[in-house]
Order: structure tokens, then C-alpha cells, then sequence
């Protein structure tokens, strides 16, 4: 069965590196972008330029509203129940850097801290170094022989000591959704916040932030076939309540004084300086494009894709996958071979695949390894694509054996 | 200067492959022919970080004459190595400051592998060297 995308077509990116003879395959570390992202940027930058939530004037109202217009897609996206619940960040990361100062004052030396094994180093170092300065305890959740993390010892190592519980909902590395409502439950009924780091989570499926319950949500504009620059933080009312400020300077003010200031609640209190305004309106363009999808063709052909993947590596000799990855992307090692130069020869032949320690180096340790291959997938890629990175990795084993 | 006799055969080498495997084959070969390092070399201090791979740099000084001798855990890292040790081996520390290694390694047609964005470290291994270099004649 051949697997054609309809929406390859879409995105200018994959067309151009497709004429450079280059098959992109690391969408997980950042996607291409469709044409409407394109328009978004061009649009706003070509219409006139202006400052958000400052200006009086006809470009500043123009900015602001398609500026809030976004974060209201946003709000919509993750079904928020008000658009009050988006701060927009700088990225994925800034966001958990947010989190991490802003919830500083809730710990008490000895409280604890719940991650999981798998976190990508952006949920994992913000806490371990706010653990650091609050003498706080990081407890690392350990994962099953699958790579979701284990819920037995979770029941037993979330505990009354437990004040924030920060996991994943999708691996970066081991492509796995992990059981976030059990998490979920465990840590509210010791009374801790629930984080969820959706970063690659928000990519495949949508998902419903009321049902999900967490107290905070976080993920990238660049991986959801948006700008870079932007990141997403979702946050209950009362756990936005319960952030303090931690950038200053720009609109987030209400009241300036030489010796002290008010500040603005959430959002705008966590949006100091002028924000990223360009991209969080081409965010909302491509959210805008991905709503006009049929949801059930994209999940159907990246489910196909994936099966496809997981089927290719399974009937070639010595390769070892890293867990059980149910979507979107699939990380492995070929026994006797370095990942380094696997991903030398790959890249000789224009695959552009991630290798390496993909930002988890805790993970990648545990599991014994310096490295590993990772190919992930975006909506636009096609049989053709799979096809040609087996080609490329027969020739490279065939050369390295 | 005119090159030493093992870069002379490097170049001559590699600018007859013609395919990336040529090339690819040839990167595995010269690395075959690393002198090996003793267990004792290849330790934390004599590593170079900055390599997706395991890289080991060990530097001997006779006369202002710097001789290295490195070797990776990956082969074709290795074979990068061997042909970035012709050229500079025998050089003097201000020499070394100056090697125009972009270039060497475009003569090769290997030019990708020092760009900034490629982990193999080469770029770290230069740099190494150069500040072993400098803190000689410091």
C-alpha cells in the first residue's frame, strides 16, 4: 500500500528539502510549517507592524486583536474555559522555567518533587535546580520494561511530602502516551500540582484540558507546525492564582513606582517585554489550518506511517527499538553498530534523522546507552519517505557490517 | 610548506572518490591505521567533549614539534581523526594556531564535517589542540 499525504502538498518546507534531495524525518525535534504559517508571518510583518495591548492606534489595535484572537484559537484548541488560561511564553522551555520560579514560594525545605525517568531535560532541569535552591527532594519515577511510567511505585513514591508532580504525556524518545489520568489522581489526592509537559503530546490528537484535570500544560508552537519562539502555558485558574511573578518589565505592570509596582494577574502578568507577536499570531494560523483537517485522516495516516516504521525496523536484523513507541516516532540502536556513525552515513545520504541523546541524557544512561537513532514523523511525510530512509540504512548497515 | 607524505597520500586519496561510499570507505580504512592508545590514555582527561561520540586526544611536544594521537569509539569518527592527524602532526605551535583546516577538509571533499551544527566533535578536537598549543608557548 503506498502511503500518500494530502496534505504534503501544504507545506512549502518538506517540498523544498524533497527537491534537495532531503527526506525530513525529524519533525519531533521541530516541524515544517503549512503555507497559512507562511501567510500568518508574512501578513502581519508586510500589513504594518505594531506593538500588543499598548498603543491607541489603528496598527496597535490591529496587532492586539488578532494577537488575542490567537490566543483565543488557543484557548479553544485545548478546551480552556476561558482564553484567560493561555500565557504565552517564549518557548516550551521559559514556560517550565516559569513555572519553576513562579512556584518557588509553595515549597518547604524537604517537600518533594515527582518527575518521570523519561523527561525531556526542559521538565526535567528547571525542577531538579529549583529542588536545588529550595532543598527540596526530586523523586524520579522509574518506567516499565514498555517505557510508560511504572504506576505501582508511583502509588508509593507520591506521597504526603509530595508537592508538584511534572510528567510528560508523550515521550520524546520513546513515543509512548503515558498514563497521565492515574498520575494525575495520584498526586491531587496528596494535594500536589499536576505539570504535564505536552510537547509532543498536543501534536497527535487533541486534547480536552478540562478532562485532562492537570493544573498546568505546557507545549511548543514549533512542534505543533508553528513558529519557534512560542510556547503555551495552560493553567487552571487556581493554580495560575498561585504562580508569582517572575519576569518584569513591559505591560505586565498595572502600577509603577521608583520603589514598587503591581502586576497584572494571568496572562498579561506573565507576559513581560513585548511578546513574540508575529508568532503567536502564526500559531494561530496553523491551528486554524490543523482544525480545517479531517482529525480522523490525519491520526489514520500517521497511525499507518508509524506501522509502517515499526514494521520496516522489526524485519531488520540487530536493531533494537527503545520501548514500545505507539505513535508518531520510533528511537533504536543497531547492535554492533554506532549510532554515530549510522547517523554519518544516513546524513551522507540525505536523511535527516536525530541522533544522539535527544535532550534526555538521564534516559538514555539508564538504558545503557550513549545514543540512539530517532525518526519521527509529521503529518506530511508519505510512504515514499520510509522508503527511502530503508534504502539509506540497508546501504549504511551493508557498509558498517 | 608542501604537505607531509601521509597527508600527500590522504589527498591523493580522497580526491579520487567519487561517491560517498568511496569516501565512507575510505574514512574507515584510515581509521584502521590509528596508532592505538594505551587503557591509560583513553581517560577523562585526554577526553574531548563536544562529540556525540567517545573522543581522546593525546598530545606529545619534542622541539616545538606537536605529535597527537587520538581514536574514537565510532569508526568513521576515527577515520576523520587519522586524516586531521596528517595535517597537523609535526606542525609548531604557532603553525598550528594558523592551519587552515576548513580548507584541508574541503580538499578532502569532507568539508560538511567541520561545519558548527555536526556533533562528531571535530571542531572540539581543534580546538583542544589549539589551546594545548597556546598554553605551551604561554
Amino acid at each position: 500500500m503506498s502511503l500518500i499525504s494530502p496534505w504534503r502538498a501544504d507545506f512549502p518546507g518538506i517540498l523544498a528539502l524533497e527537491a534537495e534531495g532531503q527526506t525530513y524525518l525529524d519533525s519531533a525535534a521541530t516541524a515544517q510549517k503549512p503555507q497559512a504559517v507562511l501567510d500568518a508571518l508574512l501578513g502581519y510583518y508586510a500589513g504594518g507592524a505594531a506593538n500588543v495591548h499598548r498603543a491607541q492606534h489603528l496598527p496597535g489595535e490591529r496587532a492586539t486583536r488578532a494577537f488575542e484572537g490567537a490566543r483565543s484559537h488557543i484557548a479553544h484548541w485545548l478546551n480552556a474555559a476561558d482564553l484567560t488560561q493561555i500565557v504565552l511564553t517564549r518557548g516550551a522551555t521559559e514556560a517550565f522555567n516559569l513555572l519553576a520560579y513562579g512556584l518557588e514560594a509553595e515549597f518547604q525545605p524537604g517537600d518533594e518533587i515527582v518527575i518521570s525517568a523519561l523527561e525531556h531535560h526542559a521538565n526535567l532541569l528547571p525542577w531538579q535546580q529549583l529542588a536545588l535552591r529550595r532543598q527540596l527532594k526530586l523523586i524520579v519515577l522509574p518506567l516499565d520494561r514498555s517505557g510508560l511510567i511504572d504506576l505501582e511505585q508511583a502509588a508509593r513514591l507520591i506521597g504526603p511530602r509530595t508537592r508538584l508532580l511534572a510528567v510528560s504525556q508523550l515521550s520524546n524518545v520513546l513515543g509512548c502516551w503515558q498514563p497521565l489520568r492515574e498520575l494525575i489522581q495520584l498526586a491531587q489526592a496528596q494535594g500536589a500540582l499536576c505539570v504535564v509537559d505536552g510537547a509532543q503530546g498536543v501534536v497527535h490528537g487533541r486534547h480536552d484540558m478540562q478532562a485532562l484535570g492537570c493544573d498546568f500544560y505546557v507545549f511548543s508552537s514549533h512542534k505543533l507546525y508553528g513558529p519557534d519562539g512560542v510556547g503555551v502555558l495552560y493553567g487552571r485558574p487556581d493554580a495560575l492564582q498561585r504562580l508569582q511573578h517572575w519576569q518584569f518589565g513591559g505591560e505586565m505592570v498595572r502600577v509603577a513606582d521608583y520603589q514598587a509596582a503591581e502586576f497584572h494577574s494571568a496572562p498579561l502578568g506573565f507576559e513581560a517585554g513585548t511578546p513574540p507577536i508575529a508568532g503567536v499570531i502564526a500559531l494561530g494560523a496553523s491551528l486554524d489550518y490543523l482544525a480545517g483537517l479531517d482529525a480522523a485522516a490525519v491520526s489514520g495516516h500517521e497511525a499507518a506511517l508509524h506501522a509502517k516504521l515499526l514494521a520496516g525496523l522489526a524485519v531488520r536484523e540487530g536493531i533494537r527499538l527503545l520501548g514500545a513507541p505507539q505513535v508518531a516516532l520510533a528511537s533504536f540502536v543497531v547492535d554492533g553498530v554506532h549510532n554515530a556513525d549510522l547517523a554519518h552515513l544516513l546524513t551522507e545520504q540525505g536523511i535527516a534523522v536525530r541522533a544522539g541523546h535527544h535532550c534526555a541524557m538521564p534516559l538514555l544512561k539508564s538504558l545503557g546507552l550513549a545514543g540512539a537513532i530517532r525518526v519521527s514523523l509529521g503529518l506530511y511525510n508519505d510512504g515514499e519517505d520510509l522508503q527511502r530512509f530503508f534504502a539509506a540504512l540497508d546501504q549504511a548497515l551493508e557498509l558498517l557490517r | 610548506m608542501s604537505l607531509p607524505s601521509a597527508a600527500q597520500e590522504a589527498l591523493a586519496a580522497f580526491q579520487q572518490a567519487g561517491s560517498w561510499e568511496q569516501r565512507a570507505r575510505l574514512l574507515m580504512q584510515w581509521g584502521e591505521r590509528l596508532a592505538p592508545l594505551l587503557d591509560a590514555e583513553r581517560s577523562e582527561s585526554q577526553r574531548v567533549h563536544g562529540c556525540e561520540s567517545q573522543v581522546w586526544l593525546v598530545a606529545e611536544v619534542q622541539d616545538d614539534h606537536w605529535q597527537f594521537r587520538a581514536t574514537s569509539d565510532a569508526r568513521l569518527i576515527r577515520g576523520l581523526l587519522a586524516v586531521l592527524l596528517t595535517r597537523v602532526n609535526g606542525l609548531n605551535s604557532s603553525e598550528l594556531q594558523t592551519v587552515d583546516l576548513a580548507d584541508w577538509f574541503a580538499q578532502l571533499g569532507l568539508a560538511r564535517q567541520l561545519s558548527p551544527s555536526r556533533s562528531n566533535g571535530l571542531s572540539a578536537v581543534l580546538q583542544r589542540m589549539r589551546e594545548l598549543a597556546l598554553s605551551r608557548s604561554g
